[in-house]
């Protein structure tokens, strides 16, 4: 079996300067807060940041922002860290704002192979520019393409020596997505346990779209 | 009786048993503490969630189970969490019964604006895009002027979120529903006239010919 576990500096040392990198998590629940503190500790720059928001200044994806790590970020709420919102004001950060759903689907494309979608989210609104509208039955929907990165962090509550995941409650969120859709997915574990422990039917991602584990309690 | 409060309390009572629920951030959140006994409302949370319950108690908080704004709450009888995805597939599938949002500016159209005040704000739409085009009913529940300012309007004159998609207005002075005639007024708050309420409305208002005093 392919050892999967690594050091969360390793991993992190894997990370070049300009990498594209979906983080996991909502307003910082689910998000991966080792590998942050760890990017944090490095030099890595010029990233761009594919999340659901951006968190608090002080906590999780906002660390990065904070620390001024982050050329791009790709998000569909940025109203909670003001630090965000002052970069972007000042031309120091570079956000493309996404309803939240197209974000999910958009990442959820990329995952499954597809060319994109049809939504109906954002017809009439600044969302549309630029892109393909068109009518189907009826509804008017604009053509959202799939989105992807070079790498993907994601959070698990219990995840196998495999890199079988299992979430816990409202950390799921991005974090199954965001597996499907990078070229290298690294998951840190808050408990990591034997192969062949999880019950296969209750595992939220399965274990081939993970090629590095790190942290854990009994890591 | 606080703005806000009375605001909740009314919109509460828009709700119906066996509703799929989903509630803004903010003063739309109260509106879970109003749902009249008997009612039972399945609140949706766009961060993966059903059968969302209230905040718990100290003790309880658990941070792995949140609402969409971060915030800490309880899960109610048959809940359920799953991913973003799903999430939005339930709120853009039209299995949303009803949305409640607030909002900077509404319009005549039933089109609204809530993301953005350009070189000012940018929060971003969250998930209030999606929720705006794919919850069945779209109630909006905010306070009828901001410091002042009107915020119901012929045209709204910030960037839209969505556009006609609102199906009623409810504020401390009114009840509101967007026809395709215009707004109509069907309930007016008690010791509030049409003339009050009309001069803080940009549009012209419909009055409904069975108008009816505001309960809550």
């Amino acid at each position: 079996m392919k050892n999967k576990l690594v050091s969360i500096a390793d991993f992190v040392e894997s990370i070049p300067n300009g990498a594209s990198i979906m983080v996991g998590g909502f307003m910082n629940v689910g998000t991966p807060i080792g590998i942050i503190d760890e990017m944090l500790k490095t030099d890595v720059k010029d990233l761009t940041i594919i999340c659901n928001d951006a968190g608090y200044p002080e906590e999780g994806v906002g660390k990065l922002i904070a620390a001024g790590k982050v050329k791009k970020l790709i998000a569909s709420h940025i109203g909670l860290n003001p630090v965000a919102g002052q970069k972007m004001a000042a031309e120091e950060l570079e956000v493309e704002l996404v309803p939240q759903g197209t974000l999910a689907e958009r990442i959820l494309s990329a995952g499954k192979g597809l060319g994109g979608f049809y939504t109906p989210t954002g017809v009439g609104t600044i969302v549309e520019e630029g892109k393909e509208v068109k009518e189907i039955n009826g509804v008017t929907y604009i053509l959202e393409l799939p989105l992807k990165a070079d790498f993907a962090i994601l959070l698990g509550n219990k995840v196998d020596k495999k890199g079988n995941i299992v979430y816990r409650l409202t950390t799921q969120n991005f974090n199954p997505l965001m597996a499907t859709a990078a070229t290298t997915v690294c998951v840190e574990a808050k408990e990591l346990v034997e192969v062949g422990t999880l019950d296969p039917d209750k595992v939220h991602t399965q274990h081939i779209f993970i090629d590095y584990i790190v942290g854990g309690e009994t890591a | 009786m606080n703005p806000k409060e009375m605001i909740a309390r009314r919109v509460a009572r828009e709700l119906h048993d066996g509703d799929v629920v989903n509630l803004g951030i903010g003063l739309p959140t109260m509106v879970s503490n109003f749902v009249p006994e008997g009612v039972d409302i399945t609140f949706q949370s766009e961060n993966g969630m059903l059968n969302l319950g209230p905040a718990p108690k100290e003790e309880d908080i658990d941070m792995d189970l949140t609402n969409a704004g971060g915030q800490p709450v309880t899960m109610g009888t048959a809940g359920v969490c799953f991913d973003s995805a799903t999430s939005f597939g339930i709120i853009r599938g039209g299995h949303v019964d009803a949305t409640i949002l607030g909002s900077l500016q509404v319009d005549e159209e039933g089109s609204i604006a809530n993301w953005i005040i350009p070189g000012k704000m940018v929060p971003g739409m969250g998930g209030a895009m999606d929720l705006l085009v794919g919850a069945k009913k779209v109630i909006i529940a905010m306070t009828h002027t901001s410091r002042g300012k009107v915020k119901i309007l012929k045209n709204c004159t910030l960037p839209y979120t969505a556009v006609k998609q609102v199906n009623m207005i409810v504020t401390e002075l009114g009840v509101m529903e967007i026809t395709d005639e215009g707004i109509k007024l069907l309930e007016i708050a008690p010791d509030v006239t049409v003339e009050q309420i009309q001069e803080v409305t940009e549009p012209t208002l419909i009055i409904s010919e069975t108008l009816k005093t505001m309960e809550f």
